[in-house]
């Protein structure tokens, strides 16, 4: 492996372990169950995805050709977050989660 | 009678297919005859929940779309990150965005762009499909976040969808 490569992964390693943990440190910071809805689903994709992206650069300077399969990984995991995001929230209001005092507005009635 | 040998959805059938081959590792004789069997039998499964098959225009534009909500990702992705590592607490707001879209699955994309996007979660819709929930994490002004999303993602779905 060509020391470029390694360097390449290297940093998107950190970077994806990164921000995986400031989603997590997120989870225990936010305020509310609301925000806190935000930590997981955001800074995770940005972590997943880069890690997926050294796993390609890894494999595909191992091998002799670029192996793509690993960008499924993420395809999916981009479909499927916002649709659990959007369950908790529904199941969040259906049984009335209080929300932070300095929220402006108000989540509906289910 | 042949209506059970068709592919009545030939977009969907030939995601389904190209997927598998990508899953597979490596295109051989096995996994093609599998990859058509699965791009036939998931079409014919999940037809009953497409009540009206979707309908793009401009598919072309879609790879713009793709790129701008990617890119929009990244970046956010630091606001946020930053927002949780600084000692000040969030300003969250409920915001109820007022669709233009009509198409359903043009509002789903949307929705789930939002969700994606760092930020803000769509979180509910309206009976009459006009009026979408939206958590935002950290605002300090509701018409922002709205004109935000007007411009950068419904504008351009509404002109792929129309």
């Amino acid at each position: 492996m060509s020391p470029f490569a390694e360097y390449a992964i290297s940093a998107l390693l950190l970077f994806g372990g990164g921000f995986t943990l400031i989603g997590a440190i997120g989870l225990a910071r936010l305020p509310d169950f609301y925000t806190r809805l935000h930590g997981p689903t955001k800074a995770t994709t940005v972590g997943v995805g880069a890690i997926m992206l050294s796993s390609v650069i890894y494999f595909s300077a191992m091998g002799e050709d670029i192996d793509i399969s690993e960008i499924l990984i993420t395809v999916f995991l981009l479909m499927t977050a916002p649709v659990s995001a959007n369950m908790l929230a529904k199941a969040a209001m259906h049984i009335g989660v209080k929300t932070v005092e300095s929220t402006e507005g108000n989540p509906w009635e289910q | 009678m042949f209506d059970r040998l068709s592919f009545p959805q030939p977009w969907l059938s030939l995601i389904l297919f190209t997927t598998w081959q990508i899953l597979s590792d490596g295109v051989s004789g096995g996994s093609v005859v599998l990859g058509l069997i699965l791009a036939w039998l998931i079409p014919q499964m999940t037809h009953g929940f497409w009540p009206e098959r979707p309908v793009f225009v401009k598919t072309w534009r879609m790879p713009t779309y793709i790129l701008r909500v990617l890119k929009d990702i990244v970046v956010a992705s630091f606001s946020v990150a930053w927002l949780i590592l600084s000692p000040r607490r969030p300003r969250p707001a409920f915001i109820s965005y007022p669709l233009k879209l009509e198409h359903p699955l043009a509002i789903s994309i949307l929705a789930s762009t939002i969700s994606l996007t760092p930020g803000t979660v769509s979180a509910d819709i309206s009976d009459d499909n006009k009026t979408l929930l939206i958590h935002a994490l950290d605002t300090t002004s509701v018409q922002e976040v709205i004109d935000a999303i007007h411009n950068r993602y419904e504008k351009p779905l509404m002109e792929m969808f129309q």
